[in-house]
């Protein structure tokens, strides 16, 4: 006969073990990262659960994978990094972690995140404490106008950006001027702001919208839409969800094998690979991708493929950007205090940002000029590993361009720092 | 025009249905014979996905589909043996907890060995393609999963009403100590009943796993859904539950044309109204021990 757990400890028991095995940590923590002057904390939130988790791995890989090349080349003037990493979960745990990291663990900055509800309470507490906040992948114009931040800076391309990353290269192909289109949009606030720019970018281009269908964040099964897609006859389907969903999107369109072309206005290549060869198609735009023939770019390519044996996605990307931005202006700087290196950023500092192009983050919205990208999906027999599966369009703004083109105007989206 | 196509969403709700409803069965034949609400069984759902992705390469698409159930099955029967046997008679509380916790560690094991990021998978070329039936599409995958779902569940339901083994695994429903005093253990019972369960579950992630995306978290998606069609069926019913599956498909579908926001909201919304009309579900029985 074995044992019965049930006999010898009661219910109460139970919940009182399992209490305390969750309160110990916790309170042993402070204690452990107390008092060490010659390190430099900083704070990574980011999704690494529910729909945004499969991103927030590649950021919190690519994260440690910067500190650690900092902490190899000498650190921030002598002073190691050391990373406290954690899952951000949903706004109201983002906004609580932010707060401990700053008023307990005592971080000189946070960087993070994806969920651009979760990336406006962070940033929240951000600007209260002082304390410079580095958006590494939440996309609405609206945390880069009506709610920007002093404190806020945004690694992440905003929603216009990536609207008119793509539609240029949509432009090219012919499937906007004068066409039809149906759009799916995630049901939340990136979802939201992503269709409003996208409808600003259809309208100016002489395309109308044959169809639009708001998807609720949970759904897995689109056949219910790829159906009414059919009814529709579009000549072009818009894509605007985000995370896993445009996984599934992706494979149920193939399965249905609808002949209308596919393109999207938010798109992250974690999702491509899941989607995998023959289920992924249609044109989208990318902040970044590990085919970029820049010198830096392949550097970081080849340290995150020798440490983490697959090459690093956009979101990766950012994350790595933001720390090693950090980490420059810090020792530029040879000061830590988030006012000044504000400061120092507002004034337009250039970054070798992995790309062919500096990056510089403009003084009054706080957003990372850069170099943009759209990807189109190369036909099966053209696939010889499963990462390299699309081609990809030269950088948008063009080399004699100015990189501001794609980006908001003042007028497009105000913004106006909070005391 | 229009009507034809309310007609498709209807059917194409149908093969929608048929998707909860192998993990829906098993969730509810493991709750009415043991008293534990399986808060793992979805994941179960995703380990079966996962393993397919894995032994594709192998054994081909139809191998997977036949040793990826067998062989979380066969994890099923460990796990009952060693940790859902404690629970059965105890407070249900402590089985909520216990698979709750097992759900976590599944989805954090599968995080770890496979990472965060969708697994590629896709249909196997044979089974590819559309099928038209006049204006009406269908996907051809999507009709040999309702093949193979209905097989299963007539071939269950045939189980539980044409042999022994079924009239025992009923009485025990309706009443294990009668069961026991006429000198039949249910234990045995009790753990091909969790190992057909977790088997048909590792089907249903198999057969999904090139239509949806392979990622750690699928698994506590269509738990939700299952457990809504249960409670919506009514626990213990094998016909309220395949009932419930095809409504709650249907349902979807339905939303989805006229007011997409709605369409998981539609099936939470429709779980209420039956608990308020009918608190035991469309065809839930009168079990006495839970009452």
């Amino acid at each position: 006969m074995t044992d019965r757990i049930g006999d010898s400890l009661s219910r109460r028991d139970w919940l009182r073990a399992g209490g305390a095995a969750l309160i110990v940590p916790a309170l042993a923590r402070p204690a452990l990262s107390q008092g060490q002057p010659d390190v430099i904390r900083i704070g990574h939130l980011t999704p690494r659960t529910g729909f945004l988790g499969p991103l927030g791995e590649f950021a919190v890989q690519a994260a440690q994978l910067a500190v650690e090349e900092i902490n190899a080349a000498g650190g921030i003037n002598g002073r190691r990094i050391e990373l406290l990493a954690e899952d951000s979960v949903n706004p109201q745990t983002a906004s609580a972690k932010a707060e401990r990291m700053i008023q307990r663990d005592r971080v000189a900055c946070i960087v993070g995140e994806i969920n651009s509800a979760s990336a406006l309470a962070i940033s929240q507490v951000a600007q209260r404490e002082k304390v410079l906040f580095v958006n590494t992948g939440a996309n609405s114009d609206a945390l880069r106008g009506s709610d920007c931040k002093r404190f806020m800076f945004h690694v992440e391309a905003q929603n216009t950006m990536m609207v008119r990353a793509a539609g240029r290269a949509l432009l090219e192909q012919g499937l906007i001027k004068g066409k039809k289109v149906y759009a799916l949009t995630a049901d939340y606030a990136f979802g939201h702001d992503l269709l409003k720019q996208a409808k600003k970018f259809m309208s100016a281009n002489e395309a109308t919208i044959a169809g639009e269908d708001l998807i609720p964040t949970e759904l897995t099964d689109f056949s219910p839409f790829l159906l009414k897609i059919r009814q529709g006859r579009p000549d072009l389907v818009i894509c605007n969800l985000a995370g896993a969903q445009i996984t599934n999107f992706l494979k149920q369109y193939s399965e249905f094998g609808l002949p209308y072309p596919v393109a999207g206005f938010g798109f992250d290549t974690a999702l491509a690979w899941g989607a995998g060869q023959g289920n992924f198609l249609g044109t989208w735009p990318v902040i970044w991708h590990h085919l970029i023939d820049a010198p830096s770019a392949q550097r970081f390519v080849a340290a995150f493929r020798a440490k983490y044996k697959r090459p690093p996605e956009n979101q990766g990307w950012g994350d790595y950007t933001a720390m090693k931005v950090v980490a420059q202006s810090m020792i530029e700087l040879k000061a830590t205090e988030s006012i000044k290196v504000v400061e120092h950023l507002e004034k337009g500092a250039k970054f070798n940002i992995s790309k062919g192009r500096e990056g510089y983050f403009r003084s009054w919205d706080h957003e990372l000029m850069q170099e943009m990208y759209a990807i189109t999906a190369l036909p099966a027999d053209a696939i010889k590993n499963p990462y390299d599966i699309f081609k990809s369009t030269g950088a948008i703004p063009g080399a004699n361009e100015s990189l501001e083109v794609v980006a908001t105007t003042r007028d497009e989206n105000a913004c106006t720092f909070p005391a | 025009m229009q009507l034809a196509f309310i007609l498709e969403q209807v059917l194409n709700g149908l093969l929608i249905g048929v998707q909860y409803l192998l993990i829906a069965l098993g969730l509810s034949l493991i709750f009415s014979l043991g008293g534990i609400v399986n808060l793992a069984h979805g994941a179960f759902y995703a380990i079966g996905a996962y393993l397919a992705v894995a032994l594709t390469p192998r054994i081909g698409f139809g191998g997977a589909l036949i040793a990826s159930p067998l062989a979380v099955a066969l994890l099923g029967l460990v796990i009952e043996r060693f940790l859902l046997r404690r629970f059965y008679r105890d407070d249900p509380t402590l089985g909520l907890l216990l698979t709750f916790g097992l759900a976590m560690v599944a989805e954090q094991g599968l995080r770890m060995a496979f990472g965060a990021a969708p697994l590629p998978f896709a249909i196997p070329s044979w089974l590819r393609g559309q099928v038209f039936v006049g204006d009406l599409i269908y996907s051809r995958y999507r009709l040999a999963i309702l093949v193979v779902a209905l097989a299963c569940v007539g071939g269950l339901w045939l189980l539980l009403t044409r042999t022994s083994f079924g009239r025992v695994v009923r009485a025990g429903v309706q009443n294990p100590d009668m069961v026991a005093a006429l000198g039949i253990s249910l234990r045995p019972y009790m753990a091909a009943v969790v190992t057909i369960a977790v088997g048909l579950a590792a089907l249903a992630g198999t057969m999904m796993a090139p239509v949806t995306g392979v990622q750690p978290a699928m698994g506590a998606e269509i738990l939700t859904f299952a457990f809504v069609v249960v409670v919506i069926g009514g626990l213990g019913s094998f016909w309220g539950v395949v009932l419930a599956a095809l409504i709650v498909g249907v349902l979807r579908g339905l939303t989805a044309y006229a007011y997409p926001p709605a369409t998981e909201a539609a099936v939470y919304a429709l779980m209420v109204l039956v608990l308020l009309a009918r608190p035991r579900g469309l065809f839930g029985e009168h079990i006495a021990r839970f009452e």
